[in-house]
């Protein structure tokens, strides 16, 4: 018979053994302390790169190789007021998004179609591996004859570069998959329906998600080479056109905007992986 | 308080009557060129409602037999039957609790214990209501939304006896269930489930590899020597409610202990 344990401070576990749970009022600085002073250095920093390199640019580097902040602001508002920037930057997120989509759709499903056959794995593996290490520029040349010098050539450069992320990683998430959870299930008398969708893909959901996450910087860079290699729209165009005119500002504007574009894909990636992984432990 | 003792001869025991009959069973594992023997020619008939325990050294097959038990392997050669039919496969009438914890990460406690109702395809609110049940059955109330990795091992050990529970087996397969917790844990949970098996009609067949918990346990004990040999093969009548701390100065206890010790002993020569 085990004791009876009182708590006015919580419910204790089980069998007097489990945890305390306690209810605990925490202040604003407890709960936000360390996040406020990540993002206050985070601006601290960029603001004194800014400032140095705007005092720099000019007396000690010359602003036709670095340009300067101010440069670069006056560029970016000269573009957003003639609509330059708008335009081509959103056939550059058309391209990579599209991209995105046909890349990484393609790239999970066929994964989940053909990695749990063990024998069919085995046989393409090498084949993927070889495909896989192809460098994706080297396919824009062959890209232009079969497509054309349009949208399609970059959207299906940038799907390329994610497909073989994704399908990688996906593949090697469907293999990492615990036997024994199989096995729970089949204890279950569960079908391989069952097997699929409550084992498998929740289980394989870390190795997708961390395909769709490397292969984001690989939708824009597929599409931007796209863009550079044959083009006379979209912000790779941009670049291109600026170096061509020896406008460093343009170019560095031009980064800047796709950094941002890069930075908000990142983050939309961080808000699925935030819903699936709710029950990997909260590390503090 | 005088217990009687029936050894049987080891390795026999073929009454008709048995829930699981294993006859001859032999399970290999192919190792490169070489076949890597777990069992050999084993052959048990487990009564219904007994409380059968399978005592053993680790790596004499014990985990093996279960998983053939269960139907998760196919035997290499030999026969299972359960309730006089050849077993193919896994079966909701058998639970089994595997040597190590599967339950789904990604779920909470109480979506890992509804789940073999979940796949059975009862309704939400019913299978919701069984397993909140289960989960103050083994005492894991006020835990029903954590995620197995914010528990102890042995509130794990809880959540999965209550998932095997929520199948509602008739006969269940604990593998060295208890074998991580500690003592008092270990005693508690062992009350938990002598009270689930008393009265119900189940069958057990448990491993371990602790004789005083075979002794506290079982109504008979199997004590197997390598590849599953059966060593001894003895009923023991020690009388219930056994009170862990009186048991243990009990005669009978003492004798069985020393006798079931001897028998390990040997088996490892
Ligand atoms: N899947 C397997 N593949 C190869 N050998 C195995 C496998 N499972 C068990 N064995 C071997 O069979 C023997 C018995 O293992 P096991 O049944 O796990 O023992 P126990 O549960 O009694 O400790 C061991 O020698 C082990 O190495
Ligand atoms: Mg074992």
């Amino acid at each position: 018979m085990s004791a009876a344990t009182t708590t006015d401070a919580g419910t204790a576990g089980p069998g007097s053994a489990g945890p305390l749970q306690v209810r605990t009022a925490r202040g604003f600085r407890e709960k936000h302390g360390r996040r406020a002073t990540v993002w206050a250095w985070r601006a601290g920093l960029l603001v004194a790169l800014v400032a140095v390199w705007q005092v720099l640019s000019g007396p000690v580097l010359d602003p036709q190789y670095v340009s300067s902040p101010q440069g670069i602001w006056e560029r970016l508002a000269g573009w957003i007021a003639d609509g330059t920037l708008w335009t081509n930057t959103w056939i550059t997120i058309q391209e990579i998004v599209l991209g995105f989509l046909l890349g990484a759709g393609a790239g999970a499903v066929l994964a989940y179609l053909i990695a749990p056959i063990r024998v069919v794995w085995t046989i393409l593996d090498p084949y993927v591996m070889a495909l896989y290490a192809i460098p994706k520029v080297a396919l824009a040349p062959l890209f232009i004859v079969w497509f054309g010098i349009g949208t399609d050539m970059k959207v299906l450069l940038a799907a390329v570069s994610v497909f073989f992320l994704v399908f990688i990683n996906t593949a090697a998430g469907v293999h990492q998959v615990d036997s024994a959870l199989v096995d729970a299930v089949r204890l279950m008398n569960g079908s391989r329906r069952d097997v699929a969708l409550k084992v498998v893909l929740p289980a394989s959901m870390t190795g997708l998600l961390t395909g769709l996450r490397v292969s984001i910087p690989y939708a824009l860079i597929g599409a931007v080479i796209g863009e550079l290699v044959a083009s006379n729209r979209g912000l790779g165009f941009l670049i291109s056109d600026s170096s061509a005119k020896f406008d460093t500002d343009g170019v560095f504007a031009t980064l800047l905007v796709l950094s941002v574009i890069a930075m908000v894909l990142n983050g939309l990636v961080g808000l699925i992986d935030a819903r699936t992984s709710r029950w990997k432990p909260l590390d503090t | 308080m005088s217990a009687s003792t029936i050894v049987h001869p080891a390795g026999q025991g073929t009454d008709a009557d048995g829930v699981l009959e294993v006859r001859d069973l032999a399970k290999h594992f192919p190792k490169g060129d070489q076949d890597l023997v777990a069992l050999r020619e084993f052959s048990i008939t487990v009564r219904p409602g007994q409380f059968l325990v399978l005592l053993g050294r680790s790596g004499c097959g014990k985990s093996t037999l279960l998983n053939l038990m269960a139907g998760l392997t196919r035997p290499t050669s030999g026969q299972i039957l359960y309730r006089g039919t050849a077993l193919s496969g896994p079966s909701t009438e058998i639970g089994y609790l595997t040597q190590h914890d599967t339950l789904m990460p990604w779920r909470d406690v109480t979506r890992n214990v509804e789940m073999p109702r979940e796949l059975r395809g009862e309704g939400k609110r019913s299978r919701r209501e069984e397993a909140q049940r289960l989960i103050e059955l083994v005492g894991l109330g006020g835990f029903e939304h954590h995620f197995p990795r914010e528990l102890s091992g042995g509130m794990r050990r809880r959540a999965s006896l209550a998932r095997m529970l929520a199948a509602d087996p008739e006969t269940l397969l604990l593998d060295e269930p208890f074998g991580a917790l500690d003592a008092q844990l270990r005693t508690e949970l062992q009350g938990e489930l002598l009270r689930l098996w008393q009265g119900t009609g189940r069958t057990v067949v448990f491993v371990t590899h602790d004789i005083e918990e075979a002794l506290l346990l079982a109504d008979r004990v199997v004590v197997l020597g390598p590849v599953g040999s059966v060593l001894l093969d003895v009923d023991v009548d020690l009388q219930r409610p056994r009170d862990p701390d009186e048991v243990r100065v009990d005669p009978r206890f003492v004798a069985l202990h020393k006798s079931l010790s001897v028998a390990l002993k040997e088996g490892a020569r």
